[in-house]
């Protein structure tokens, strides 16, 4: 038992610490602790509030970007809005169409924001349709010509950036059946569509896809009527899953290329492709 | 918000009448701010990034944490929110007993969640009604989408202003406790042996 005893105390000297060297840590008083939390704490709400505060100050102050096809945005601001395009671009699909409405419901007095490009005097009897190829081959079409094919009608709400919406009846040519009528599918493989006012004062870029969308329209109609004064007669475009910027008035040229086609909007700080 | 100072296409009219219009002219005269609609929708469409993706963070994290036990609103809550508010407003003078968040902070901070959720939700079906022609139903259409979006960034405004007065009356020591994460309550140790009226003539 007497040595047993003593072997105990020897494993109790054993176990306290050895090291001399080091300072033992004394444990935190209670206000330490407190002072503690609250410094890491607040320096870490300081810290991420000043990265926030910079990063916005960096947005804000950012350089415009190089004026090219888009000009006018911040060039950190026109990257996200290309990012973003690509991203819900992934949804986008030919088989989402724009909700149609009955006659009943379109709008009498149709809204109107700008005529840029389709308020100079034209002879409307001496317009053509003009389409440049991507070959550089051009194309001329009389409205009888594009009136003698077959008329889609579309009731649908028409949707303007600055935040209105309206429901507007229109009819024309559906633009893929202009397309296959004049032979023009191989052009349909490039990337984008550009179209043009006569007096080039206005003019858009679309993505082909967007172009072939089934419910986009070349319009000769407003409300079972020639386009009145003021809606781009004799032709114009209307495309449901683009805002309203997009649908350019009194088309004058129609071209293809792989590389975007200027755009009016997007010189302007818009989006390039302000889809729906 | 410059999105909605392009156009004045938000109004509240009733029988004709237009009470409001959003935004008065005093509003823009106030704070200078020409139409800027481009550069809005640039911010807007990089920010609505962030915004779901903190809110999608933040919803994890009250799940994982099982913080969101304190807050979500419990069945008595409803009405002892009234109560707060009536205590908050100096009316009655005492507030229901809560644990970490109050009756009407529970529900005030479950309602900012369901508010988010439902501008994504009508963000996304007015951003893209063609491709998103589903939610843009189920939101009751695009122009009513749109009335929604604007309303709940009105109801974020609201929020924002009580938030930060609240914040403000609440005092030091809570804004503290809001960045540590606890709080210092400096309790007087109870004396185990009552003091006597005797004790305190003698004292």
């Amino acid at each position: 038992m007497k040595n047993q005893n003593q072997l105990f105390k020897l494993q109790q000297k054993m176990k306290k610490p050895v090291r001399k060297n080091k300072k033992i840590k004394k444990e935190l008083t209670i206000d330490q602790k407190i002072s503690r939390r609250n410094f890491i704490s607040f320096t870490t709400f300081g810290v991420l509030g000043a990265t926030a505060f910079g990063g916005w100050r960096w947005l804000y102050k950012a350089p415009d970007e190089t004026a090219g096809i888009t000009a006018g945005a911040r060039a950190p601001l026109r990257r996200a809005l290309n990012k973003t395009e690509l991203a819900f671009r992934k949804v986008f699909s030919n088989n989402n169409l724009v909700k149609t409405y009955p006659k009943s419901m379109a709008a009498t007095n149709v809204r109107h924001n700008t005529s840029i490009g389709a308020d100079s005097k034209m002879d409307l009897a001496a317009w053509r349709l003009n389409v440049t190829k991507s070959t550089g081959e051009k194309l001329q079409f009389t409205i009888d010509q594009i009136k003698s094919l077959p008329k889609t009608e579309l009731v649908f709400s028409f949707k303007c950036v600055e935040g209105w919406d309206q429901i507007q009846y229109w009819a024309g040519v559906k633009f893929i059946d202009f397309i296959n009528h004049f032979g023009l599918q191989d052009q349909t493989k490039l990337g984008y569509v550009g179209m043009e006012t006569p007096d080039k004062a206005y003019y858009v870029g679309l993505d082909m896809p967007s172009a072939m969308h089934p419910q986009t329209i070349l319009a000769y109609e407003l409300n079972e009527k020639p386009l009145p004064g003021r809606h781009g007669p004799p032709l114009r475009l209307i495309i449901p899953v683009k805002y309203g910027i997009k649908n350019l008035k009194r088309i004058g040229t129609i071209s293809f290329s792989n590389e975007r086609p200027k755009d009016y909007w997007a010189e302007q700080g818009y989006d390039y492709y302000s889809g729906l | 918000m410059l999105i909605y100072w392009a156009n004045d296409e938000y109004k509240i009219t009733i029988f004709g009448h237009t009470y409001v219009r959003f935004f008065p002219d005093w509003y823009y005269n106030l704070l200078h701010i020409p139409a800027r609609l481009a550069e809005g929708m640039a911010f807007h469409f990089l920010f609505m990034w962030f915004f779901t993706l903190n809110g999608i963070l933040y919803i994890i994290y009250t799940l994982v944490s099982g913080e969101w036990r304190e807050l979500v609103p419990q069945k008595k809550s409803f009405k002892e929110a009234f109560l707060v508010l009536l205590h908050d407003l100096h009316i009655r003078k005492m507030a229901p007993p809560q644990n970490k968040y109050n009756a009407a902070q529970r529900i005030a901070y479950t309602a900012i969640i369901i508010m988010g959720i439902g501008s994504v939700i009508t963000g996304l079906a007015i951003y893209k009604p063609v491709q998103f022609y589903y939610l843009t139903w189920l939101c009751g259409g695009y122009h009513f989408a749109r009335i929604i979006h604007f309303a709940l960034t009105l109801g974020y405004v609201f929020f924002f202003v009580v938030h930060v007065v609240q914040v403000i009356l609440a005092g030091w020591n809570n804004f503290r406790s809001v960045i540590s994460g606890f709080e210092v309550v400096d309790e007087k140790p109870k004396p185990i042996i009552q003091a006597t009226a005797e004790d305190e003539k003698a004292g």
